[in-house]
């Protein structure tokens, strides 16, 4: 395959999104079917590409960098482009029931897929202000997306998220014109090899200042974390698991692990920051979650905390490179970290989508009005059963494996405090998720409940599909298999120079 | 210097969307912010006395060069500001939104989430 179907994995969800609202604003069917196909596709799409192993550089319009927008995948962009787009299908697929209850089926689709649009271009540009263009598509839908509903709570919690996303994005966009100022490219290989080559002036460290803020507060780090227990909880169920399956990993995590590791460069300051807020988010999160009784806040909390995880264990091989320290702990590091991330989004969209189950069946959110479900929806129980021991961390799961690999760096590489916080906060995760299991399904059944029911089949699909996911995700650290999927993505962040010059090399010639 | 006075805008939008109560003023604070930012965007592809950055025939690369501004950021800042539209346009219909169901453009008044 050659790197001219880059531009599909935006030009299919842009085009669809627009479609619908102009052929299917009156039938529903149709409107659920073209956003289904759409999503399919590109899940397809980027399986195909994963496979195959297409990598290189797009230019658009044919104008090389530094002139012109290059589009590049490399294994980080290829392992976030499948995740992205497999949560997508999961979650459309799941929408064609649960949005049942709702109007303008046409618009919810539309901005759905603006939202998917806009993370798959924030993962496949190689160009800072093209970033910029794509996180604004990507945020401005899922605020959209949060006030679905509007109601008192959701356009309350629309408009907190919309503030701070927005002083999110301009923080983002004041650092892309410093780098431009500084170097005069916005190629992010250029960028990367114009910075290499001299010292750290003062200015670039603003501007490493700016993008930790603005993309820390769409990652939901824990100082910029307030927005999302109010957004992610409002939304409808299928866009809580875009939300807090994908978006913010895309927006956030691989921005941030892309723009530090590949275009700035990192450094021992950046990485001992990146360290202490990922612990601080892992704790805090973990902390707030275990007191809370609304299922889809708890939920929203655990984000932060397994978020916390990733910038961990990315920021913690971050540092080892940086400091000469272990090599082979570091690879073992951002392996942990990465593997983290895809994992929590394949458990955390499961949860929610389960949540939403159980939101539409019992009529509440709250853990104490609930109780004895498990005879009432067995399969529900067992899904949510399957993904709360992933994020918990309780082997064979899929969440064990990654928690494994970034203590076993830790140990590795001699800081023994960090392993052990590391086990710590996922022994808190186990009690509150063990309080979820209790208090929704077992114990007896409220008269309030006693006409509860399991949803219908169509909705169960991609709740098997994630969970199947959640027990064999663990396959992937066989060797043959992690050749091929989590290998290249960590030697993306190890060998941060490279991409630079993978992308220039391929227009060296011409 | 003049730079840092685009700085100091963007700062003064902050102070305005972190600090206000009203709903309507934080919607104008973040479009502050934006401003500075944009300003300051088009500033770094200033040039003192600079020409329109369009090479006529009989014109040398060289001397174009010296004298034409920048066009990339003037580019990039109507992109920002488009994006900037919106963004003020989906955050005031959220106001009024708001406005209809709370009856106030307090936030503070606005407590329906809390924990």
């Amino acid at each position: 395959m050659t790197t001219a179907v880059f531009p599909l994995f935006v030009a299919i969800p842009l085009g669809t999104a627009f479609l619908i609202p102009v052929v299917a604003r009156r039938r529903k069917g149709l409107a659920d079917g073209l956003a289904n196909f759409a999503t399919l596709a590109l899940f397809a799409a980027g399986l195909a590409v994963m496979v195959l192993g297409t990598r290189g550089v797009y230019a658009i319009g044919g104008w090389r960098p530094p002139f012109g927008i290059v589009w590049s995948l490399d294994g980080l962009g290829i392992l976030m482009l499948v995740i992205v787009n497999l949560v997508s299908f999961a979650a459309t697929f799941f929408s064609i029931r649960y949005m049942e209850g709702y109007t303008g089926h046409a618009k919810y689709y539309s901005l759905f897929l603006l939202m998917v649009a806009g993370m798959n271009g924030v993962v496949i540009t190689g160009d800072l202000f093209n970033l910029f263009v794509f996180l604004e598509i990507a945020s401005f839908a899922s605020y959209a997306l949060v006030a679905f509903g509007c109601e008192h709570e959701e356009l309350e919690a629309s408009f907190k998220y919309l503030v701070l996303g927005s002083i999110g994005s301009t923080l983002v966009l004041f650092g892309i014109a410093l780098i431009y100022g500084t170097t005069g490219y916005l190629t992010m290989a250029s960028i990367s090899e114009a910075i290499r080559g001299g010292g750290k002036p003062l200015v670039l460290v603003l501007a490493t200042t700016f993008f930790f803020a603005g993309f820390g507060i769409k990652a939901a780090l824990v100082p910029f974390h307030p927005w999302l227990p109010d957004a992610h909880p409002s939304a409808p169920a299928p866009i809580s698991a875009m939300l807090s399956g994908v978006l913010i990993k895309a927006l956030g995590i691989y921005a941030l692990a892309r723009v530090f590791f590949n275009v700035i460069g990192m450094d021992r300051l950046t990485s001992i920051v990146l360290v202490t807020v990922g612990g601080l988010s892992m704790t805090v999160g973990v902390l707030l979650a275990v007191g809370q009784w609304d299922l889809k806040r708890l939920l929203a909390y655990h984000s932060i905390s397994q978020m916390g995880y990733v910038v961990l264990g990315v920021g913690f091989g971050g540092y080892l490179i940086s400091t000469g320290g272990n090599a082979a702990a570091a690879s073992l590091s951002i392996l942990g970290g990465i593997f983290h991330l895809a994992n929590h989004s394949v458990f955390k969209s499961l949860l929610f989508l389960c949540a939403g189950f159980i939101e539409r069946a019992t009529g509440t959110r709250q853990l104490k009005e609930m109780g004895g479900l498990f005879s009432r929806m067995p399969l529900t129980r067992a899904a949510t059963t399957i993904a709360a021991l992933s994020i918990a961390g309780v082997p064979p799961f899929n969440g064990f494996w990654s928690k494994l690999l970034i203590v076993f760096a830790a140990f590795q590489a001699g800081y023994l405090g960090l392993a052990l916080m590391t086990i710590a906060v996922s022994f808190v995760t186990l009690i509150s998720f063990l309080k979820v299991l209790r208090y929704a399904f077992l114990g007896s059944l409220p008269d309030a409940l006693r006409e509860v029911h399991e949803s219908p089949p169509l909705m169960i699909v991609p709740l098997g599909l994630l969970a199947v996911l959640c027990i064999g995700m663990g396959l992937l650290l066989v060797p043959a298999v992690r050749e091929v999927v989590l290998d290249p993505a960590v030697a993306a962040l190890v060998n941060g120079g490279v991409y630079a010059r993978t992308v220039l090399a391929a227009f060296a010639g011409e | 210097m003049i730079y840092s006075l685009c700085f100091v805008l963007f700062v003064i939008g902050l102070y305005c969307a972190l600090t206000k109560k009203n709903t309507v003023k934080i919607v104008i604070g973040l479009s502050i912010m934006e401003y500075g930012v944009n300003l300051f965007f088009v500033l770094v592809g200033y040039r003192r006395r600079g020409g329109a950055p369009i090479i006529g025939k009989a014109d040398s690369l060289t001397q174009f060069l010296s004298q034409a501004v920048d066009p990339l950021p003037q580019a990039l800042v109507l992109t920002s500001i488009v994006i900037g539209l919106g963004v003020t346009a989906l955050s005031l219909s959220l106001c009024i939104r708001l406005y209809e169901k709370y009856g106030t453009f307090d936030i503070t008044e606005m407590r329906r989430l809390k924990g």
